[in-house]
């Protein structure tokens, strides 16, 4: 179980250019939520997964791992918890790098890293087969270097890596918004996929709200740093794009100007 | 070019080479470009050259070296990862304090190695004879670096440094701390430089601290030839690269300094303008081929 207590996260505090990213934010993760989130540019929906990666350090405010405080845990420390996805598909995977040597680092993820082989036969033999699952070919093609693939193809293997050693949670950050439509798609499924068959706690942050709405058990909705929705179980399976909507002016009472999030 | 040319040129390519394969470990592998070689050269030359004077075995005072040439490029790691100073900039403030510990080391600016043994020696009482000595000495000695070092990168923690030079990103999230890697690796670099300035000051009897001036610019000339003549496909290929690069860079240099234009003739002195060119040249090369090819 993850929780954040009374997050309060500013960029350049104390300058002309302060921004108040989460405003005292508190947010409980269950073991085996799918949570997405959804909210306009700048509403805080990647600050808060960052947050929780360890990529930012809250000014005030708690984050812990099953009870124990991990706020000042580095990213790098915090990643043998969990797994991550990034909008940019050459985030996930290095491109100078094979295949099977990104997926050996990935499967060593929380692991003690010594002298011994970097890719093992075992490896290649668990690689093929998880590789297989996404069908994309590639596993007749484990010493290729990874700089080779499209950015779907990365994005997947990205996607399989992240689960390869199961996190306690696994970080999606619009994964799929830098991919064509149908690759997107693709991803999606795979997504699901994974997520399901290992019952993985998920937290996905989305521009898209037919994805927010059909994906995952719960759904959360940023405004200005602050959570104004938070929908789970039978409420949010009848969920609507226009539901969403008139939800959002009824607790904000604003006008939406023109953004990006009506673009679903 | 005679023979013994050749032979003076192989021996200096061997060597450096040693040298050379440590700035590809930070300038290629790390993406860190690292100048504290300017110091460790010096570094490593001096303390193997005050360890033998003081009657330690002149094999052991290559480990001695090493050891102080990773502490060298640990503390540059040091000032760029754990107080955040830009890594050129760390790698030459470590470099400046290196001149001065140097010259702390070997107790003024130079030592002498004159009448004592050194790891040439035992080839040379075996019946070696002396223009052969060193660079099959050399050959032997690049031989195992090499393949240690391609051993090393294929292990867990060297294909952490290796993904950590390509995505930072990436290699956190696979949990390990780059802040470790970038310290190792750089330290590791600076201890084979280290090794190669030891071997130097052994073959030419003498350690001075002005012998690192212009060491990773001639480093990275012979990476950069090394990969244009040999190609850098793949790790082990790129590490084979280097080496050659930095013997092809050697007999260049000694061509050049053969080379007589009416009354003009280049110098010693004038190694370091050549070299800089040539890294210009190299650099710049494929960007001016490519724009002539649009043309």
């Amino acid at each position: 179980m993850l929780e954040l207590k009374d997050i309060t996260l500013y960029f350049h505090k104390g300058s002309i250019n302060e921004v108040r990213a989460l405003n005292n934010i508190s947010l409980t993760i269950n073991d085996g939520d799918f949570i997405t989130v959804i909210g306009s540019n700048g509403a805080g929906k990647s600050t808060l997964l960052n947050t929780l990666a360890g990529t930012h350090t809250p000014q005030t405010g708690l984050v812990t791992l099953d009870g124990k405080d991990i706020t000042r845990w580095p990213e790098y420390k915090r990643a043998r918890h969990m797994g991550r996805v990034f909008q940019d598909p050459l985030k996930g995977t290095c491109s100078t790098l094979s295949i099977e040597q990104n997926m050996a680092l990935a499967r060593r993820r929380g692991k003690r890293r010594g002298l011994s082989r970097g890719v093992t036969s075992e490896d290649r033999k668990i690689f093929a087969k998880n590789v297989k699952q996404i069908g994309l070919g590639l596993e007749t093609r484990l010493g290729d270097s990874i700089g080779l693939l499209s950015g779907g193809q990365r994005q997947a293997l990205t996607l399989l890596m992240a689960t390869m050693v199961r996190p306690d949670i696994l970080l999606l950050d619009e994964h799929t918004a830098a991919l064509d439509p149908k690759t997107a798609n693709q991803t999606l499924i795979l997504t699901e996929h994974l997520v399901t068959s290992q019952q993985l706690t998920t937290l996905m942050v989305t521009h898209n709200m037919n994805q927010a709405i059909k994906l995952g058990n719960r759904l959360i909705m940023l405004h200005q740093g602050e959570i104004i929705l938070d929908i789970c179980g039978e409420t949010k399976q009848k969920l609507s794009v226009n539901d969403l909507l008139a939800q959002f002016y009824a607790v904000k009472g604003e006008e939406f100007s023109s953004d990006k999030m009506l673009l679903t | 070019m005679s023979l013994f040319a050749l032979l003076g040129a192989l021996e200096q390519g061997l060597v450096y080479g040693i040298m050379v394969l440590g700035v590809y470990l930070t300038f290629r592998i790390l993406d860190f470009p690292d100048l504290t070689v300017d110091g460790s050269l010096p570094l490593g030359a001096g303390v193997s050259a005050v360890c033998i004077t003081h009657g330690m075995h002149p094999v052991a005072s290559l480990v001695m070296a090493m050891g102080a040439g990773f502490l060298a490029g640990a503390v540059t790691g040091i000032l760029n990862t754990k107080l955040r100073i830009l890594h050129l900039l760390a790698s030459i403030l470590t470099m400046t304090a290196l001149y001065s510990i140097n010259i702390r080391v070997m107790s003024g600016p130079n030592v002498s190695l004159l009448g004592v043994d050194t790891v040439i020696d035992p080839l040379i009482r075996a019946g070696v004879p002396g223009y052969w000595a060193s660079p099959v000495l050399f050959a032997g000695v690049v031989l195992v670096v090499i393949m240690a070092l391609i051993w090393f990168l294929y292990t867990e923690i060297g294909q952490t440094l290796l993904a950590t030079g390509d995505n930072l990103q990436m290699i956190t999230s696979q949990g390990v701390d780059t802040h470790k890697v970038i310290i190792f690796g750089v330290g590791l670099s600076n201890a084979l430089v280290a090794l190669s300035g030891a071997l130097i000051a052994q073959n030419q009897g003498a350690a001075d601290v002005n012998m690192g001036v212009g060491t990773i610019v001639a480093g990275l000339a012979s990476v950069i030839v090394g990969e244009t003549v040999f190609g850098a496909g793949s790790v082990p290929r790129a590490i084979v690269a280097a080496i050659v690069g930095s013997v092809i860079y050697r007999v260049a240099i000694a061509l050049a300094l053969g080379l007589k234009i009416g009354s003009f003739a280049f110098t010693p002195s004038d190694l370091n303008l050549i070299t800089a060119l040539l890294v210009v040249v190299a650099l710049t090369a494929p960007k001016i081929k490519a724009r002539l090819k649009r043309c």
